[in-house]
């Protein structure tokens, strides 16, 4: 990334003692100099203000209301705020715990799973290598909700669904599962649906990243005593594609909070029990279904701040020390 | 080591064979979805459950059609909606990143710093988590139930304007220079010089543009409340509630999910070499 040169970089230091007037207007002749440029950038900016900034800084307005769509919102202060950690048991007792085992599996656990499929198709031959990135990038290009139509007639609860059937066959079970309907089954088809479709673009940016680590880079390697592959992933491969890394991890949180509808789509909302309800499930929930929109806002402000503290979680980990 | 006719070595050999599994569990769904799509209705019927079709028949393709004949609205309008809101859509999203990545790449615009970290930190924006305000937003619009309400609210793809940045990085800051001395207009810079240059991620952007606009039911379940106005994929995603009651329907919404995923898959073989070389300048430092 090169470093665009700060502002007053180019006025020279003979004029850094001039007065806060000069320096503004210097900025404005930049600014104007500049005029095509923001033209260039007006369009983009425009549907970025409108349809991304505006709706979390409103979303961050209603949710300090009392909302339901057809009246003008009364303030009502940190209230949904309170109401969420203190009152709102379906979200203490079932969304919480759901969301962090879905995240857990779905977002370390499918990102550890992806670099190592990535790093198993970089050491074959470049003929088979497209051909197996293929297979595990297409189920993410499947629209989340038509798949439905496989996993419903997959996990079918009587003996006319294929795993049943299977499993009945081969004798591992004595009469069929409901697969769908218990609670204890539902969260895990879903973070199975979800891993299953979660090698999208940041797994190939991680392939990308592999191939284009320096072959020199392991010769040196091996002169300096790396001895395993393990090694070699660990102190040359992971060092030298960490930007491609956490291109990959941000990726992957937006995959996961993508396919938190998955058990909406299996047996409509909301599931049995709450057993499959998520934190973007249950802002549906309180949205959609219940017009309750301030204090849905209330819950998308809770997971944007989730989000952002992960983002800088992440850019702690992944971004080189000597460039902070 | 002993080596195979191919080349691989023991090793590469016991990767070889774990892919194989991965892969046979990656693409068994879709298998079963191409299948399920042409089977006729005494197969979908057929206890124990089969696998592989063994009569394909068009019949569920014409089934689905049949679906929409009690609402009034044929499923081809379904089909027009999308093929309307996927070309618009894209073609706003890759003419509008491209346009905003060239000046941040190679201008140095006072705040473009400042902009293109708020463009990082919406990589990671998902609508669904901001859907009420953005319903607020398109209703005040007044474009509600309009192919703009479809378009407009996709438009902003930061992840679009991110890829191509990055690629653009890549070109000599050089070359622009060069341009501008030989008397090119910046239009002409734009268009005549970096676009050709940066092809791979221009490519790769449209997939990606073409996959988020092919496959969107947000503003459809959103912003339309006409019937006529929604798209395949949302029409779709209406089928498969409660399926394992309804055979006949299993078939239609199979039908449905492949009509849905060929044209993603196509496009995606048509670039796929493109796409991992733009993916290496992914990078986030």
């Amino acid at each position: 990334m090169p470093s665009s040169m700060p502002i007053s970089g180019r006025k020279g230091t003979a004029r850094a003692g001039a007065g806060l007037r000069d320096g503004l207007r210097a900025l404005l002749a930049d600014i104007w100099k500049h005029r095509l440029s923001y033209l260039f950038m007006l369009p983009f900016f425009t549907a970025f203000t409108v349809f991304i900034i505006l709706p979390i800084a409103a979303g961050i307005g209603f949710s300090m209301t009392n909302f339901n769509a057809v009246q003008a919102p009364d303030w009502v202060g940190w209230l949904n705020y309170q109401t969420l950690f203190s009152q709102d048991v379906v979200f203490l007792q079932n969304v919480l715990p759901n969301t962090f085992k879905f995240a857990l599996f779905v977002g370390p656990f499918g990102f550890v799973l992806s670099f190592l499929l990535a790093w198993m198709i970089a050491q074959l031959p470049q003929m088979l290598r497209i051909g197996f990135a293929l297979a595990m990038y297409a189920p993410s290009l499947t629209a989340g909700a038509a798949m439905a139509v496989v996993w419903q007639v997959a996990f079918t609860g009587d003996r006319t669904g294929f795993i049943n059937h299977f499993l009945l066959q081969w004798g591992f079970i004595e009469r069929p599962i409901l697969f769908l309907s218990d609670k204890d089954y539902l969260l895990n088809i879903m973070i199975l649906i979800s891993i299953w479709g979660s090698m999208g673009i940041g797994f190939l940016a991680m392939l990308a990243g592999i191939l284009n680590v320096d072959k020199q880079l392991y010769e040196a390697g091996k002169i300096d005593g790396i001895s395993s592959r393990l090694q070699e992933i660990w102190y040359i491969t992971i060092p030298s594609m960490k930007p491609q890394l956490l291109f990959a991890a941000v990726m992957s949180i937006v995959g996961m909070l993508k396919s938190s509808g998955a058990g909406k789509e299996l047996v409509g909302m909301p599931t049995p029990d709450y057993a499959g309800q998520l934190i973007v499930t249950h802002i549906q929930d309180y949205g959609f279904i219940r017009y309750e929109l301030g204090y849905a806002s209330a819950i998308s402000v809770f997971l944007l701040v989730l989000m952002l503290m992960l983002n800088q979680l992440l850019r702690r980990w992944f971004v080189p020390k000597e460039e902070e | 080591m002993r080596k195979l006719r191919i080349g691989l070595d023991g090793a590469q050999f016991a990767i070889l064979l774990v892919l194989t599994l991965v892969s046979v569990f990656m693409l068994l769904p879709l298998v079963y979805v191409v299948n399920q799509a042409f089977k006729p209705l005494h197969e979908l019927l057929l206890f124990p459950p089969t696998f592989i079709v063994r009569q394909p028949t068009l019949q569920n393709f014409v089934d689905l059609l049949a679906v929409t004949e009690t609402t009034f609205v044929p499923a081809t309008r379904y089909l027009l909606n999308s093929i309307i809101v996927t070309l618009l859509a894209t073609a706003g999203m890759v003419v509008t990143g491209s346009l905003c990545a060239y000046p941040l790449s190679k201008h140095r615009v006072p705040g473009s710093k400042l902009f293109f970290g708020a463009i990082m930190l919406s990589l990671l924006f998902v609508e669904e988590v901001v859907a009420i305000p953005r319903f607020v937003i398109v209703q005040s619009l007044g474009i509600m139930n309009t192919y703009w309400g479809h378009v407009l609210p996709m438009i902003a793809l930061p992840v679009g304007v991110f890829l191509l940045k990055q690629f653009m990085d890549q070109v000599p800051q050089e070359l622009v220079e060069a341009a501008k001395i030989d008397g090119a207009t910046e239009i002409g810079i734009f268009a005549r010089v970096m676009l050709p240059l940066v092809a791979p991620a221009m490519a790769t952007i449209t997939i990606i543009a073409f996959q988020t606009a092919w496959g969107n039911m947000e503003t459809s379940a959103l912003f339309m409340q006409e019937d006529s106005m929604k798209t395949l994929a949302f029409f779709l995603s209406t089928l498969t509630p409660n399926l394992s009651n309804s055979v006949v329907r299993q078939g239609a919404a199979a039908a449905g999910a492949l009509l849905l995923f060929l044209p993603s898959l196509i496009v995606f073989l048509l670039y796929q070499r493109k796409f991992i070389a733009t993916m290496a300048h992914s990078g986030i430092k």
